[in-house]
């Protein structure tokens, strides 16, 4: 049994169907990608897994722990363990580093946190008091972000396009970060289409028009994603050919 | 206990009276009840039937690093304080002036200040002023300013009101830079209930390379109403300024926001956001989805805001 079981997931958003029969199970423990074009329907999937506003109204069945999530407000699903990180982090205008990891945090103490900003590369004598506002970068945000869900030892991250926005440095950091929550215990869902965040996983599911097409070890899906559906002149088109399955 | 010592107690000034180099002055009602001052600085009071008149000036040249105290305030319940002050920043000098305004027991009172501030050529001023008032409401704040900057001079004021009630708070601030001055004016005001909240920010950038900008951060709950008038102009070359206005309501409270940026010389620059609703939504989604409430995300994104 998965820790996160989906089963025939339909999800529509203004009249447009953007989840359409989708089923996947997440192992505990591992760190799963979703691949697939713009468009796919990835993000989708992750604010539906995350129960936020406007995609709570889905049919089918998700189940966390082999309890149902229907009915869950976004507060409660955390509360269960799950938790999102944007592809754009929000800004909080006046909240300090130190004091937003503390928000979700399940250890409080500021050492313990400090040890957190410094292991996603943000010495907390440079970073803990300043806000996270607009006068930090993307890229630091993100780590901002990241620092917080490590603090919160959540039992199912999911994170949308990790990679979206940052530098290289920044990227071994992201991908240093994920491993931190794997060793914590933490499942892993990564939402990308880059190759290299694909590579981060070791098990992947390919996604295409609101459903799997296909799933297994990263590196027999990636592969496929980098040949056919990189290239693909159908991206972002919600209709896809039934024989272009791998 | 003295009304003094009351004051005092409660505005936690006692480390700071210990230290002979940092000035102070204590009002109560309409009394000096403390004062000490220090090289350079000149203080005048006079007693007036509702308030206290205050001149005063800092010598050209004299930097005074160490926050000056000021503590303007009622313990009763009901009263009248009226507190002119007239204050000059000699040439070159340096001040910074904390100002606390406790109301903590107020069901009817009304704290009027009306200052006529100038900063001549030079000259630094940042005043910084807390107001703790009663849980119950029942208070009229009235700041009125006129602040002159003249060359060179730099200004910045803090206003704060997060503790407590609101009642009814009025500020109107005007201010005109010279040449190469610097203002920066920012109001943090946080009202519930049935608080009204009224702010008039005016700045003028009248002289070469003058520099402003008027900040806004307010949080209206319940049924509480914020309406903020936030208005820069710019009438000189180089002159560059800005204006920020946020409000976030809850409840019902009712939030209006009128920016006004005018220039008038074609090398000025003036700009001006201004954000009025509800929490973000994308904010209170991302502490959510670390385990907090809505409404603990909303204190924590507005404590934020007026921090």
């Amino acid at each position: 049994m998965g820790l996160l079981e989906i089963r025939d997931l339909v999800l529509s958003v203004n009249g447009r169907r953007i989840l359409d029969g989708l089923s996947l199970d997440l192992w505990e423990g591992y760190v799963h990608a979703i691949v697939g074009p713009n468009g796919a329907g990835k993000s989708t999937l992750s604010y539906t897994i995350m129960g936020l506003e406007g995609y709570r109204d889905f049919e089918g069945e998700i189940l966390f722990d082999g309890q149902p999530l229907r009915g869950l407000g976004v507060d409660e699903r955390a509360r269960r363990g799950i938790t999102l990180g944007w592809q754009e982090p929000a800004r909080f205008e006046g909240v300090g580093v130190r004091r937003f990891l503390q928000a979700g945090a399940k250890d409080k103490d500021p050492a313990a946190l400090d040890e957190i900003l410094r292991q996603v590369g943000l010495p907390p004598e440079r970073y803990a008091t300043r806000s996270v506002d607009k006068t930090l970068s993307g890229g630091e945000r993100k780590k901002v972000e990241l620092a917080s869900i490590v603090a919160m030892q959540p039992r199912l991250v999911l994170l949308d396009e990790p990679d979206s926005g940052i530098d290289v440095e920044s990227l071994q950091r992201i991908r240093e970060a994920i491993n931190l929550l794997k060793a914590a215990g933490s499942t892993v869902l990564l939402i990308t289409h880059s190759m290299e965040v694909l590579s981060w996983a070791e098990h992947a599911f390919l996604m295409c028009c609101g459903k799997i097409l296909d799933k297994g070890a990263t590196d027999q899906i990636s592969p496929y994603f980098a040949e056919r559906c990189i290239p693909c002149s159908h991206r972002n088109v919600p209709q896809l050919d039934g024989s272009d399955t791998p | 206990m003295t009304a003094a010592s009351d004051l005092i107690e409660f505005t936690q000034l006692h480390r700071a009276m210990k230290d002979p180099d940092v000035a102070h002055l204590v009002i109560g009602l309409n009394k000096v009840v403390s004062s000490r001052l220090v090289t350079g600085l000149h203080v005048e009071a006079d007693e007036k039937d509702q308030g206290v008149a205050i001149r005063l000036r800092l010598d050209a040249g004299q930097r005074i690093l160490k926050p000056v105290h000021m503590c303007f305030g009622l313990l009763q319940e009901q009263g009248i304080q009226e507190i002119e002050m007239d204050l000059d920043v000699g040439d070159d000098s340096e001040i910074h002036v904390m100002a606390h305004c406790v109301f903590p027991n107020a069901t009817d009172v009304r704290h009027a200040m009306d200052a006529a501030i100038r900063l001549r050529p030079g000259a630094r001023y940042t005043y910084f002023e807390r107001h703790i008032h009663s849980p119950a409401g029942g208070i009229r704040v009235l700041p009125k300013a006129r602040i002159e900057l003249e060359p060179g001079a730099r200004f910045k004021t803090d206003f704060e009101l997060i503790e407590g009630r609101v009642g009814l708070i009025d500020i109107d601030y005007e201010t005109t830079c010279h040449e190469r001055s610097v203002m920066e004016m920012t109001a943090k005001i946080s009202g519930k209930g049935d608080d009204v909240i009224k702010i008039r920010e005016v700045g003028h950038l009248v002289g070469e390379h003058a520099r402003g900008v008027l900040t806004s951060r307010v949080a209206v709950r319940d049924s509480a109403r914020a309406d903020i008038y936030n208005k820069l102009t710019a009438s000189a070359a180089f002159a560059r300024g800005h204006v920020d206005c946020q409000e976030i309501i809850t409840g019902g409270g009712i939030a209006s926001a009128i920016p006004i940026v005018e220039v008038s010389h074609p090398r000025a620059h003036i700009t001006h956001e201004a954000a009025l609703g509800s929490v973000d939504t994308r904010q209170l989604q991302t502490l959510m989805a670390r385990g907090l409430s809505e409404d603990q995300a909303s204190e924590l994104i507005i404590a934020g805001l007026l921090s």
